[in-house]
């Protein structure tokens, strides 16, 4: 006798060869779940490893230089005699957005101008058309426009283009520049011009918000990294932002990191749907071997030994699944760069990830284990008796404590994996919880329905309706799996659906009602009296009209940001000192601001120690700071201490100005300001007539209408939901397989009923009529379920995390709801045709 | 002759809702090494439970199972396992040969599971023994029920076995197959000196063995031998 035994005992890997002989395209069924979803694991994961060899390669190319200096103000002597100090060769470029006008079509637009003031970059190029367009533009009043501004406003290299007071000779098309991709290109469209024509344009004044940049070409023989991490401390503290290569490298590599982070959340989502799918096949096949089991156990076979037996084909299925998922992910990540190329901001090479394909095997290997466990565990406890009378089996299910043991593995998994990928055991927590709630929604629907056609069965219905209706609950029924993998499928493609659509709505909804849909800043002091009497003259109201001081944070309770960082027990977050402040001043709170704590004193007196100052209740959160606590401002060189005094709640979904810090009247007034003016235009012509003067007649201000805003926020979401769509895909496929394969095993439990109904006298349209009902009534509970799933989700989206309402489009709905059905039925009827078209004999003899 | 099967004060209850069934009622009996012997009675009368229960198959309520000198109440399913792989053998009314192996396969499988190697030869033997040497290759699928029972019969003495338990080996054949079954029975068993034990409600084939135990209602009716 086998009293040894184990995994590796070659008589249970040849009876798992022998026992699997006429099951193996089922068996490849199993693992047919799993394919797409390991596919689309090793596609994401062998793209970040080409992404992070080619950020290393072309990080150079990427900067454009060895180091860069940016601030949001020009050098000053000390900044100047360090540049001065290491040599090599500076280019200067200060960078605004602006209005630009094209003659051609009379058409205004905002785009990013950069005044360029030298050969750069030094690594890379610009790319142009007619190429080499950048190593001269300079020499005359050129500029490079972006490509897609030119198709935009119909206009090409020799037309002309508007910059403040200044015409410029479009010299060339911009295709790409360094470290640019497609999105950053639709969000603030690159206008290049010579820097020394800047001057002339008018649109560098006191206050312009104009970022300065220095890009360096260092000596070969320079320790540039040494270098930075010297001169960084200093330059900081001045507001001065300093990156190398290497942080390039870094910040593109964290970037990216957190991008193929959320793809991979998206392909997990598929592996589950297939995991699901493992499960539910399995448990059908164990079903059917119960007979070979019980026989082989009346022979001798220990409960371990049969279970190690059907084990072995999981284990093999598992790894031919896993490898040609692998296979097939290494070449779908030859699409991704093509998928990705707008977020892109490099070229990405073919390259074969051996990491990758390894880790996914192990993953598809490890998940077709973990899921099959359960169902596997049966063959345990089969009692040599079910040869004599089936109805002898006994189920002890419940009370197996290693199966539950199973199920706890399988959770942890589930966090586990979305830990890894979310970083956050909150997160993760939260999308396992979801994953829990909608897996036992979707079971719960499945069992109701199971008992409520069971207890309300229309007894005098006619056959046909009473049979496929009883398929729903009688023994071997398909409801449950169908239910859950259906409805889960359903409930993500809907859900990716909404989502798009709330975010965009969210945006429309700012348009209705009395709301200002277009913003005009930039509006120097001097101007802003006569900008609101023009908009005035063009019938146009003034629904606000704000100052704006930028200024930078210096200290927080009187300790610097070096000291904070050195405190190993601080929370104050890094971009408390690193972004630049956008302040207003006024004595009341408006109506999107809600008082929360505190006390508003709207006015001071001049000179005041102390100004008491309001934050957003957010903000103050992120910040650590509470009332009483003292923030410390550098406002463009004058240092202003200030104390929180007052916390406010602002609704952001507004289109206006709102503020993270309020400042009272009687402290900023006489600082270096810009303001902001909104108003309400009712149509497009009026929009473009009224743009167009201003622009004209200010060059400077910038606009910006609600229109050009939901146009950009569509292009981008556009771009942003076609990748989501193209992950999604894996999980729409995966639904499919799972649907394929759950309805294709369920013919090997229905086909000797179909066979008996044929046999004795059922004809074909009895059939296919009895099939069609039961997949309609199964595809269409699945879907119903998976939408309002969806509709949940989406709305705790909106409601949670988006602070907005959800209203559903029902359209989406109904047709997700028909074509999922109608595959459903066509997949159920398209198997039961070997029942239809063949002899019942002949079909019973090939099924045995 | 000492016993090979021994029963005593054997009882199986089942539970269906709040109701308990006796299916067997106090069932003693013993059986000899080499004997020949029939369980009858009508359907319902707990015939294949009894078997169940001497093959170690199930579990009794109470009383207790001796085969071969080993008591089976205390073992595990494994080491019953155990015991019906080394002493005992089995037909069935359906053949149960498993439908994924070959005719050969399928009677080399508990010699394999006793570890033996190069158990080909003497699977074959015992195949053209039962007149199926040329059909070895075939699946269950692929033979008629006669030489599906006969397949089974040779895998039933694959291991040697001590004790023979047949249930209703014929119930599913046709008379001319039937008796061409029941005399391989007979004749293997005579051969290899095996104790049977007969599952029937087929008065003319219980006839055939040496004894025969009467059912009904779960209980002993009768104990006699068969008169020649």
């Amino acid at each position: 006798m086998r009293s040894k035994f184990s995994i590796f005992d070659r008589w249970l890997w040849q009876m798992a060869w022998r026992d699997s002989r006429k099951t193996r395209g089922r068996l490849i069924l199993f693992t047919s779940s799993i394919i797409l979803g390991i596919a689309a694991l090793v596609a994401i994961n062998s793209f970040r490893q080409n992404l992070n060899r080619d950020i290393n390669r072309q990080a150079k190319e990427i900067l454009g230089a060895d180091l860069v200096l940016s601030n949001t103000r020009p050098v000053d002597d000390s900044v100047q005699l360090f540049l001065d100090s290491i040599g090599g060769t500076v280019v200067h470029e200060r960078s605004f957005a602006s209005m630009v006008f094209f003659p051609k079509t009379s058409e205004t637009r905002l785009v990013q101008v950069r005044a360029l003031g030298g050969d750069f970059p030094f690594y890379g190029n610009l790319e142009t058309t007619p190429e080499n367009a950048s190593r001269h533009f300079r020499e005359n009043r050129n500029a490079l426009v972006d490509n897609g501004l030119l198709l935009q406003f119909d206009s090409k290299p020799g037309d002309s283009i508007k910059v403040g007071n200044q015409t410029f000779y479009i010299e060339a098309s911009l295709e790409k520049a360094p470290g640019q991709n497609g999105i950053a290109a639709i969000a603030a469209a690159p206008v290049y011009i010579p820097l020394r024509y800047l001057e002339s344009t008018g649109l560098e004044q006191k206050g312009s918000r104009i970022r300065y940049r220095y890009y360096l070409k260092l000596a070969d023989d320079t320790d540039v990294e040494a270098l930075a991490e010297e001169v960084k401390p200093r330059l900081r503290k001045d507001g001065w932002q300093v990156s190398t290569v290497e942080s390039t490298k870094r910040g593109l590599g964290n970037a990216f990191e957190n991008l193929t982070k959320f793809l991979n959340l998206v392909a997990f989502v598929a592996l589950l749907l297939g995991c699901v799918g493992v499960a539910s096949a399995v448990h059908i096949y164990v079903k059917e071997k119960l007979g070979t089991v019980a026989i082989l156990r009346c022979l001798g076979l220990k409960g371990a030994q049969a279970f190690i037996i059907y084990l072995i084909q999981i284990v093999v299925m598992g790894f031919l699944g896993s490898l040609i998922g692998s296979l097939i992910g290494t070449l779908v990540q030859t699409a991704l760069p093509e998928v990705l190329k707008d977020f892109l901001p490099i070229e990405i090479t073919f390259g074969i990830s051996w990491i990758a394909i390894l880790e996914g095997i192990g993953t598809g290997l490890f998940i077709s284990i973990l899921f099959a466990l359960s169902p596997l565990l049966t063959i345990r406890k089969v009692s040599p008796l079910y040869t004599l009378r089936a109805s002898f089996e006994k189920h002890e299910a419940k009370r197996d404590l290693l199966r539950w043991f199973i199920y706890l593995l399988i959770v942890l998994f589930i966090y586990g994996f979305s830990y890894l990928q979310m970083g956050k055991w909150l997160d993760a927590l939260f999308f396992c919880l979801a994953l829990g709630i909608s897996f036992l929604l979707l079971l719960g629907v499945g069992r109701l329905i199971m008992w409520l056609v069971r207890k309300y069965f229309p007894v005098s219905w006619n056959f046909v309706w009473r049979q496929s209706l009883a398929n729903l609950y009688r023994p071997h029924n398909q409801t449950l799996i169908l239910i859950v993998s259906v409805g889960l499928g359903t409930a993500l493609i809907t859900t990716l659906y909404f989502v798009q659509s709330l975010l965009l709505q969210q945006v429309s909804l700012s348009s209705v009602g009395n709301q200002p849909n277009m913003v005009v800043f930039d509006i120097q002091s001097a101007q802003k009296d006569e900008i609101g009497n023009l908009t005035k003259t063009f019938g146009l109201p003034v629904i606000q009209e704000v100052p704006v001081v930028t200024m930078r944070l210096m200290e927080i309770n009187g300790k610097a940001r070096e000291e904070i960082e050195k405190d190993s027990t601080n929370q104050t977050p890094r971009w408390a000192f690193n972004r630049e402040y956008r302040v207003t001043y006024r004595e009341q709170l408006i109506d999107s601001e809600k008082s929360i704590e505190g006390e508003w004193k709207g006015k001071v007196e001049e000179g005041v120690e102390v100004v008491p100052i309001s934050l957003d209740e957010g903000y103050a959160e992120g910040m650590k700071v509470e009332i009483g606590d003292t923030l410390t401002f550098n406002v463009q060189g004058a240092i202003i201490k200030t104390k929180v005094g007052h916390l406010r709640d602002i609704e952001w979904n507004r289109v206006q100005t709102n503020f993270l810090v309020l400042f009272p009247t009687g402290v900023l007034e006489s600082a270096p300001q810009f303001h902001v003016l909104m108003t309400r235009v009712s149509d497009p012509t009026a929009s473009a007539k009224f743009q167009r003067t201003l622009v004209q007649s200010f060059p400077n201000v910038s606009i910006i209408d609600l229109g050009l805003i939901l146009s950009t926020i569509d292009e981008i979401l556009d771009k942003v939901s076609f990748v989501i769509r193209f992950m999604a895909l894996f999980s729409i496929v995966t639904g499919f397989f799972v649907l394929f394969s759950s309805v294709v095993l369920s013919k090997f439990q229905r086909i000797q009923e179909s066979v008996l109904l044929r046999t004795i006298g059922a004809n074909r349209k009895h059939i296919v009529f009895i099939t069609s009902l039961e997949y309609f009534f199964l595809g269409s509970l699945g879907a119903a379920t998976g939408i309002i799933l969806s509709l949940l989700s989406s709305w705790a989206l909106a409601y949670f995390s988006f602070e907005s309402t959800f209203v559903p489009n029902p359209l989406p709905m109904v047709v997700v709801y028909v074509v999922i059905t109608t595959l459903t039925v066509l997949i159920g009827v398209l198997n039961s045709r070997e029942v239809l078209n063949k002899p019942p004999l002949e079909v019973l003899r090939k099924e045995v | 002759m000492s016993n090979i099967l021994s029963v005593q004060n054997l009882s199986k209850t089942y539970k269906s809702g709040n109701r308990e069934l006796t299916v067997l009622d106090d069932v003693n009996f013993t059986i000899k090494e080499g004997d020949t012997f029939s369980i009858v009675g009508p359907s319902g009368s707990g015939k294949t439970t009894l078997l169940g229960l001497c093959a170690g198959l199930d579990r009794a309520s109470s009383g207790s199972v001796v085969l071969n000198n080993i008591v089976l109440d205390k073992l595990t399913e494994d080491e019953r396992a155990y015991v019906r792989n080394q002493y005992v053998g089995f037909i069935f009314q359906n053949f149960q040969l498993i439908p994924t192996l070959t005719a050969l396969e399928n009677v080399m499988v508990p010699l394999e599971l006793r570890g033996e190697r190069n158990v080909k030869k003497q699977s074959l033997q015992l195949l053209e023994r039962v007149g199926l040497g040329d059909r070895h290759h075939h699946y269950p699928a692929q033979l008629s029920g006669g030489e599906q029972q006969r397949v089974s019969l040779a895998r039933a003495f694959s291991n040697n076995p001590k004790i023979l338990f047949a249930d209703e080996p014929t119930g599913n054949l046709d008379e001319e197959t039937s008796e061409k079954v029941e005399k391989l029975i007979f004749d293997l068993n005579r051969e290899s000196g095996t104790t049977l034990v007969l599952v029937t409600h087929d008065l003319e084939l219980a006839e055939r063995t040496n004894r025969i135990i009467r059912l009904r209602g779960g209980k002993v009716v009768s104990d006699e031998p068969v008169q020649v």
